[in-house]
């Protein structure tokens, strides 16, 4: 019997807006429970069908992603600048967001990240907080979203996770050569790798088929359902439930309010560029760390003049995002790392923060293989070999199946001026202010970036690399966008409380990256999940 | 699922990529068939132009972007999704062509030039924005799936060693395999 599709006119109990890793878990959990959802995603319902083997249509043409033509950002280092047209904003944007195409590496955060404020003191020029929430707090939701999602990994392996109720509910992915070199390098030296836990499925679970080993991950949609997005896990389940009306290319403009402090509903232009309003008795806005902040920004109305939700002045402030250098390594004997998924050992020795080295933060590292055959010929080979003409093309023939990389997901300190807010000229295809990202790595970042490529080159040559280089980085924002709407007990310096809630607006929660106080070390998609299982565990509970 | 269900899946989709295979090799048939026809470029152009991409990836002992047809990806990406780089395209290739006349007079095209002038051409101009552009275009044309123009008969992904079988089994490399993943 079901209730969906809903009337616009209808007031439905939940508009949730973005049906990313996030949006996917909220419109489940609520649908569930019987409440009437309507999911607003800007873009398209892209399924199995239409995932191809593509490099150059997935990575090259914006297939999956936000597409700057249309909808452009604008960047300054410090806010007494002028922006200038700069992409450096990227995320999924479909049915699934992110998680979609992501690489599917799925960390706990460790208890240490949230209280470093605590255990680490007060970092110069960084707006470093404790959450309101421990690790305690979300481990029934890590542990719920490892369940309801499909996780591979070996609980208990990594010696530096919090405790665990649980193991994983799928046993780890096979490793591959990168993870055996990768673990006896880290081994040799005193260090603890541990299988990585992955949004992949090693074996069938609840209906779909385990991972075929293609090697398309990253960047790419999974055609065999494989990959634990929320488009393949937990979607259908929330449509099935007939309380779910999933809207794709629905972009949302502003949030109402209705003059008593509450919001109303969300205004949003449909396929056909048509506005439409819908009503509803509570928000969830869950379109990640750039989009979210931008749209309590354009909300603004008499009653919330700064923006909704932001008494605080705090929304879209001290934006983090995943930065760290990427080493490569080339080996005597073939990995052919072009198979299978793109991670499969993980070491986190150097993650917590150690006031030893003289900076804050630390990294995971990675080992991985993340490029693709267009990818490495452009950007993957040493500087040492010329980029065009026959030792070129010699070197791509020996290099592409013995080549792996190590990747450092490198802290990212908060800083209160790094943000998102609106461009006051540049608009969007739709007419609506750009995005502008003001964002100047604190020191400490590169410092932390530092410290991990010199470990990655020790484990290089532990490994028994023949040689090593360094591939391009940046310091400046691109994925993973965090901490732009932070998560606090006080309402003068956070727009949401523990429980996801905006402070300021009591039918209003946002759930996404924005909501994360600190970064950890990047990865952030079990946290933003597991908070959202949390918040609508609260919502549910009453 | 059962384990059943799981491995029809993969009968499924390798049964897919069957499919596509014999499309691809039909398109690519018809390709030959119709022998050098461009969408944008001018047959001088291209045959300019696929002089560069050749000696970005040259023919050896084994196919280049000569044989790959990196010519027609890049045909195909000035006349549809890189329109905008046309004017690039235009005036780096005018310069080219006008230090080609500088450098070897007697040479009535770049197309006309030996390998080795034609590499010393393309010293001259490696770092160009033009000469940038087209070695990008050039490697997504000999690297690409072979629907996008180039990469014919996967000789860009033979080159490297890329597979793209849609299923792969352990050991993947020679490390994991049994005896040295320890």
């Amino acid at each position: 019997m079901s209730r969906a599709p809903f009337k616009p006119a209808e007031e439905v109990d939940f508009i949730v807006i973005g049906a990313g890793a996030a949006g996917g878990v909220m419109a489940k959990e609520l649908a569930v429970a019987g409440l009437s959802v309507v999911v607003l995603e800007q873009g398209p319902y892209l399924r199995e069908r239409d995932f191809k083997h593509d490099e150059f249509g997935v990575t090259f043409q914006p297939a999956m992603t936000n597409n700057i033509k249309r909808q452009p950002n604008t960047y300054r280092k410090t806010e007494s600048e002028k922006a200038v047209l700069q992409q450096c904003i990227e995320y999924g944007r479909q049915v699934g967001g992110g998680s979609v195409h992501f690489t599917a590496n799925y960390w706990r955060f460790h208890e240490s990240d949230f209280r470093e404020r605590s255990l680490f003191g007060p970092v110069a020029g960084a707006s470093l907080a404790d959450w309101p929430i421990t690790y305690a707090d979300l481990e029934p939701y890590y542990t719920k979203a490892e369940y309801d999602l499909g996780i591979s990994g070996q609980g208990g392996s990594n010696p530096f996770d919090g405790p665990r109720s649980k193991p994983y509910p799928l046993p780890p992915m096979p490793v591959k050569s990168s993870g055996v070199l990768f673990e006896r390098a880290a081994r040799k030296l005193g260090l603890h790798p541990f299988p990585a836990p992955v949004a992949i499925l090693s074996q069938p679970y609840r209906g779909r088929g385990a991972c075929t080993h293609c090697g398309m991950c990253e960047a790419f949609g999974c055609e065999m359902r494989a990959k634990s997005s929320t488009m393949a896990s937990v979607i259908p389940t929330a449509l099935k439930t007939g309380n779910c009306d999933l809207r794709p290319e629905s972009y949302v403009h502003k949030i109402t309010t209705n003059g008593n402090g509450k919001v109303s509903g969300a205004i949003y232009f449909d396929r056909a560029n048509q506005e439409v309003f819908q009503r509803a008795k509570a928000v969830a806005v869950c379109a990640n760390g750039a989009e979210t902040p931008r749209l309590l920004l354009m909300s603004a109305s008499p009653e919330f003049p700064n923006g909704l939700a932001n008494s605080s002045g705090m929304v879209g402030r001290n934006l983090m995002f995943d930065a760290g250098p990427i080493v490569s390594g080339l080996f005597e004997h073939p990995l052919n790392e072009f198979k299978s998924i793109q991670v499969t050992r993980v070491l986190h020795d150097f993650y917590a923060s150690d006031p030893k080295r003289g900076f804050y933060g630390g990294g995971g590292l990675d080992a991985r293989f993340d490029y693709y055959p267009i990818s490495f010929a452009l950007e993957g080979l040493p500087a040492d070999i010329p980029r065009w003409g026959s030792t070129y093309k010699k070197a791509l023939g020996e290099y592409f199946t013995h080549t792996m990389s190590m990747l450092a997901h490198g802290s990212c300190a908060p800083v209160e001026s790094n943000s998102i807010s609106l461009d006051p000229d540049v608009k969007d295809a739709w007419g609506l202010p750009a995005l502008r990202v003001t964002f100047d790595p604190h020191p400490d970042d590169a410092k932390a970036a530092a410290f991990l490529r010199a470990r990655m080159f020790e484990l290089m040559d532990a490994a028994g690399a023949k040689k090593s280089w360094e591939g391009p980085s940046s310091l400046l924002p691109s994925r993973h966008l965090m901490g732009s709407c932070r998560m606090g007990a006080n309402p003068k310096t956070s727009v949401v409380n523990a429980e996801n809630r905006a402070h300021d607006v009591p039918n209003l929660y946002v759930v996404d990256g924005s909501s994360l106080v600190t970064a950890g070390r990047q990865q952030p998609t079990a946290t933003i999940q597991a908070l959202a299982y949390r918040a609508t565990d609260r919502i549910v509970q009453g | 699922m059962s384990f059943d269900h799981a491995l029809t899946r993969r009968a499924l989709l390798l049964a897919l990529s069957a499919t596509t295979l014999e499309a691809l090799q039909h398109s690519h048939k018809q390709v030959q068939a119709g022998s050098r026809e461009f969408a944008y470029l001018s047959p001088g152009e291209a045959a300019d132009l696929e002089a560069l991409a050749a000696v970005i990836v040259p023919t050896d002992d084994t196919p280049g972007a000569k044989e790959a047809g990196v010519i027609f990806f890049v045909d195909r990406a000035l006349s549809g999704f890189d329109q905008e780089k046309r004017g690039l395209y235009r005036e780096g290739l005018a310069a080219t062509r006008q230090k080609c006349r500088q450098m070897f007079p007697q040479s009535a095209s770049i197309a006309a030039l030996s390998p080795a002038q034609c590499r010393d051409l393309a010293e001259s101009i490696e770092k160009t924005e033009f000469f940038e552009q087209l070695r990008t275009h050039t490697m997504i044309g000999f690297l690409a799936i072979p629907e996008w123009g180039g990469n014919r008969d996967k000789v860009g992904w033979k080159l490297i060693g890329f597979e793209d079988t849609g299923v792969f089994q352990p050991p993947f490399g020679y490390y994991d395999q049994a005896g040295e993943a320890k």
